[in-house]
């Protein structure tokens, strides 16, 4: 077949190479300048007669230098921008363009590792030479994420070698469509996007609707706050959500499809529209698919910043060029979705898993997981925590091992690790909840994550240390779902912002005796009185707060002290006289002059005069300004 | 040429853009969104007259097309600064302290309540629910450009080197 010759040759004329360099080109390490050390690496190595092709040439047939490639997010953000360098295997961190030198005359000349460039260990302080040795990698279980980093997401032929569109010709070649779904549905696959349905039951949903036109849509919609691993799957495998769709669509009988990408992912947007165009020159997309003269089409559509059209019915709304507005369900969307005819929309995660099911069969897909939960997830792991970034891991996996082993720690105020700082981890953004102390060694799958009021959600787990205020916490994402709430629905458009006035109260010490049970009692009727996923969620937050750090919430209300001295309207500030120098750096910050003192001599606040606003906590460099 | 003449040629050509976006879109109404992410790209903002004609020429009333347009966060009805700059506020960068960069650069440029632009239109100041750049947070944006693991002191430098480069 001409693909796989595509492919092997490929794979055949890569092996010339005496060397691969991968510069990580996903948003983070882009940011930290990537760029810049590519181009200083192709010119170093030129100045020491080393070439460093940047693209591959099949007709080539002689031993090279070396190949430079881009990748997509190799998920170790904070570390970047990320530099590997096979057979080697070797990953450089944090490496700028000055460090170029070295890195050609030591590593590409000499094949010795630059050791200041290694990630140190984080217990024995040694440095790891690649990813093997690396904790955050190697305590992964990288499927999904496996070829993000790894191949160059804007060359076709890469992800053909690697088996690419095998299992796309292998559903349109080898499969009847209720087959495909037969396979889904066995390998227990769930939905990757939040609720967790099992995608084979809503594609066979689809496959049984009558009628020649369908759609297959791939919500790259990713909303979430402190979530982002669509967005690296997008930019760093976009091949692997496209064969999904193919398949998707083969599953269903559709010839249509739409991949809606957040407008604030450009970097996103150009890979997967990239990506489409190069299938479709291959003849991989249009109108006659591997010769079965079935044909399929794939649509690239930006959003416009709604978080409501990660909703499946706000989305299509929005294709179709309306306010994403959420719809009554039923009728599905399987039924009748977008132009009213059968659509089926699946998380890019979900989808770029399809191809890998498939090439594996559903037995070994499995094997992985729970039995409930099977397969691997990503989560985006941030906050108050030593390592962030995007991991893998399986289905089941604890909290503890996450935090402690991937994420090397929870870190304090100052960014070192703290060993008793853990207080709490928000997981599943907005329509989460939190997770402490006692959630720790629960296995994470979705049914264990319901029973206890938080959920999967999009995978943003945000480590917090014993310094975050819970109940801040519940009213970011709060105003987050004020905000977002597209309106339509009264529990969702009054409901959040009465609670978010509550949560106001309680933040700015104006909280009653009923402030409380009048929060919890309006939080349970948006719940069950809301339209749409958005404010069906939004009170999970708030719940989950309230449940696990009740105390925390009383502190504020009875008290009206903030325990994490987070919420500035319930400080009053005061200055300890033995510890004062009289430096006078408070009484200048200090917007309203409340602060009153000879130089060299203790200060004072003049409680009458005093805003609250923690200005001269702040400043004073002696910690003699105390905030409760 | 006389005044109106010359204004009416002026807004001739403006317009002239618009049509070429309409029509590279088939003047299909179901394509609204990308027009006017387009038609935004090209004026930075949405101004009334263009909105009109877009409904006009799509078959659709302005009332929908003013709806659509209010209803995605990415469309703005007012004129934007030349440097648009979006701090991130998704949880990471929340619980990282975002807030103090939005407090450090309202204040280094006088904004703050409803006023997101500087008089002079050089700077918009606005925050974004989150960039998913979460590894590098805090996060800001100016324009195409990602800073990461920004401080409130780091925020203001880089506000001054815009300065600088403008000879302000």
């Amino acid at each position: 077949m001409e693909l796989q010759a595509m492919g092997e040759a490929y794979g055949k004329s890569s092996k010339h190479f005496r060397r691969r360099v991968v510069i990580c080109a996903g948003t983070g390490c882009m940011a930290n300048g990537a760029m810049k050390v590519f181009e200083a690496l192709r010119k170093e190595a030129g100045d020491h007669g080393i070439s460093l092709d940047i693209e591959l040439d099949f007709e080539e047939t002689r031993d090279r230098d070396g190949l430079l490639t881009k990748s997509g997010c190799q998920g170790f953000c904070q570390m970047g921008p990320l530099l590997s360098i096979e057979p080697d295997g070797i990953l450089y961190c944090k490496v700028r363009p000055t460090d170029v030198a070295e890195i050609v005359s030591q590593t590409l000349l000499d094949g010795k590792a630059v050791e200041r460039l290694l990630y140190p260990h984080p217990t024995t302080g040694k440095p790891c030479r690649g990813r093997h040795e690396i904790p955050f990698y190697a305590l992964q279980q990288r499927t999904v994420l496996k070829s993000c980093g790894s191949l160059d997401p804007e060359d076709i032929r890469e992800y053909l070698s690697q088996g690419g569109y095998r299992s796309a010709a292998k559903a349109y070649l080898e499969m009847q469509p209720d087959a495909v779904c037969g396979e889904i549905l066995a390998s227990g696959l769930r939905g990757r996007g939040g609720g967790g349905f099992p995608t084979g039951r809503k594609w066979e949903m689809a496959r049984v609707q009558p009628g020649p036109k369908k759609y297959i849509v791939c919500n790259g919609d990713e909303g979430d706050p402190g979530a982002f691993m669509d967005r690296s799957v997008m930019e760093g495998n976009p091949h692997a959500v496209i064969e999904g769709m193919m398949i998707a669509a083969r599953a269903i009988g559709a010839d249509e499809g739409y991949v809606y990408v957040r407008a604030e992912y450009p970097l996103a947007v150009a890979r997967v529209r990239r990506a489409a165009a190069d299938a479709e020159k291959l003849g991989l997309l249009g109108d006659d698919l591997f010769g079965t003269g079935m044909g399929f089409r794939v649509h690239v559509m930006e959003g416009a910043g709604a978080f409501v059209c990660g909703e499946e019915t706000a989305l299509l709304a929005s294709i179709e060029g309306q306010r994403g507005m959420p719809m009554p369900k039923p009728p599905f969307p399987a039924q009748c979705g977008l132009f009213g005819k059968p659509t089926i929309i699946n998380n890019v995660e979900t989808l770029a898993s399809v191809p890998l099911i498939l090439a594996q069969g559903a037995a070994a897909f499995k094997e992985t997981g729970t039995p409930a939960s099977p397969g691997t997830k990503t989560f985006a792991l941030t906050g108050h925590v030593a390592n962030t970034g995007l991991i893998e891991v399986p289905f089941g996996t604890s909290l503890r091992h996450i935090v402690y082993e991937v994420g090397g720690g929870v870190t304090g105020k100052d960014g070192r690790i703290s060993e008793a700082g853990f207080k709490a981890v928000q997981i599943g953004g907005p329509s989460g909840g939190c997770l402490t102390r006692e959630h720790l060694d629960l296995p994470m799958d979705f049914d264990n994550l319901t029973s206890i009021g938080a959920m999967v959600g999009s995978g943003g787990l945000v480590v917090m240390n014993q310094e975050t205020c819970m109940v801040q916490v519940a009213k970011f994402f709060m105003q987050f779902t004020q905000n977002e709430s597209c309106g339509k629905c009264v529990p969702c458009r009054e409901g959040t912002r009465q609670m978010l006035a509550l949560l106001d109260d309680i933040t700015e010490g104006r909280a009653t005796e009923e402030t409380l049970p009048l929060l919890e009692m309006l939080a349970r009727n948006v719940k069950v009185g809301a339209l749409c996923g958005l404010g069906k969620t939004a009170p999970n937050p708030v719940l989950s707060t309230l449940k696990h750090f009740r105390d925390e919430y009383e502190a504020h209300v009875h008290r009206k002290v903030c325990p994490s001295r987070v919420c500035k309207a319930l400080m009053t500030p005061a200055i300890e006289a033995s510890l004062c120098k009289g430096c006078t750096l408070c009484a200048r910050k200090c917007p309203v002059g409340a602060i009153i003192g000879e130089r060299k001599t203790a200060h004072q606040i003049d409680p009458g005069k005093c805003i609250r606003c923690g200005a001269c906590v702040d400043a004073c460099k002696f910690n003699a300004i105390t905030g409760a | 040429m006389d005044a109106t003449a010359k204004v009416a040629q002026e807004a001739g050509r403006r317009f002239e853009k618009v049509i070429q976006i309409l029509d590279g879109h088939n003047r299909d109404r179901t394509r609204l969104v990308p027009i006017l992410q387009a038609v935004q790209e090209e004026y930075r903002y949405l101004p009334e007259e263009v909105m009109t004609l877009v409904a006009t020429s799509l078959g659709i009333s302005p009332a929908k097309v003013y709806g659509v347009a209010t209803f995605y966060s990415h469309f703005a009805l007012q004129p934007k600064g030349k440097y648009v700059i979006r701090v991130c506020d998704g949880t990471a960068c929340h619980v990282k302290g975002s807030q103090d960069l939005v407090d450090a650069l309202q204040g280094k440029l006088g904004l703050g309540g409803s006023r997101k632009t500087t008089a002079d239109m050089m700077f918009t100041l606005e925050t974004v629910s989150c960039l998913g750049a979460c590894g590098l947070a805090p996060a800001m944006v100016v324009n195409e450009d990602v800073h990461g693991q920004v401080g409130p002191d780091q925020a203001c430098e880089i506000l001054e080197g815009i300065r600088q480069q403008e000879g302000m």
